[in-house]
């Protein structure tokens, strides 16, 4: 059974609540995206952000399922995320809402559909990515990805925060 | 490249967009066009084939466009990236 929009909105709105901020006042704009994100959750299996280009490669598309990784630096940075589902307090009682830059990097975007040559990306396997450790020095989570989050989703402590667990040889081997 | 085309009574300029079909800055774009009467074609690049995708993005790409969507391209040469309706309005002379 597939995902409801009533359901993808309570999601959004439980999420907003936990993060101190709120979703979109145009309710007609807010309508939009909830459907992008139930359509998107009914095609790929994950609800990704519904303005950006999924693959349909959990792998490749992490980074953009709703929340993105990208949300809580834009809402610090302007007020609202990229698609504009979440937004601060300040733009929830103007209701400015405007398209932003996207901070997502290029090379994410489509990554290996680059020539007429290839075959189909829902055929491919995963790219191989550089996959790290890294754990707040704030409160210790610890997270198995490419790059450290924006924010903790522990403690919201700022990217800044993260270094990477580097695991060493057992002592006392030759 | 089958293209999906809204015909208008504007067809001095010719207006391509590269779309998102659930994105709403791409609704936008189209409601812009749409209601200045622009004559345009677009491609929505998630429901599209995959051959239709990969052409698009080496069109795309040998162009150097940042890839975000709506993506405009004005007579072949303006490009813009995103919804901007004053620079859509400037380039489409509206």
């Amino acid at each position: 059974m597939s995902v409801t929009a009533d359901k993808v909105r309570q999601r959004a709105e439980a999420d907003a609540r936990a993060h101190g901020i709120y979703l979109n006042p145009d309710q007609g704009f807010l309508g939009d995206l909830v459907e992008g994100l139930r359509r998107n959750e009914e095609r790929y299996g994950y609800p990704s952000c519904p303005c950006r280009p999924a693959t349909g490669v959990f792998d490749q598309d992490r980074d953009i399922i709703c929340p993105c990784d990208y949300r809580d630096p834009d809402v610090a940075e302007y007020g609202q995320c990229y698609c504009c589902l979440y937004v601060d307090s300040k733009t929830h009682d103007t209701g400015e809402i405007k398209p932003i830059p996207e901070r997502r990097p290029q090379e994410k975007m489509f990554p290996g559909e680059t020539g007429p040559k290839q075959p189909a990306a829902e055929a491919k396997a995963p790219q191989p990515m550089a996959m790290r450790l890294w754990y707040c020095k704030q409160c210790g989570y610890v997270v198995f990805r490419e790059e450290p989050p924006y924010v903790c989703p522990i403690c919201r402590a700022k990217r800044e925060f993260f270094a990477e667990v580097r695991l060493t040889a057992e002592r006392g081997t030759t | 490249m089958p293209t999906n085309k809204v015909e208008g009574p504007k067809k001095e300029h010719r207006v391509f967009l590269y779309t998102l079909s659930t994105c709403v800055w791409c609704k936008k774009t189209k409601e812009l066009l749409r209601e200045s009467g622009v004559e345009y074609e677009y491609l929505d690049v998630d429901t599209c084939s995959s051959e239709e995708r990969r052409s698009a993005l080496d069109s795309l790409r040998s162009r150097n466009a940042q890839i975000g969507f709506p993506i405009i391209i004005v007579d072949d040469k303006t490009l813009i990236t995103g919804y901007k309706p004053d620079e859509i309005r400037e380039a489409l002379e509206l």
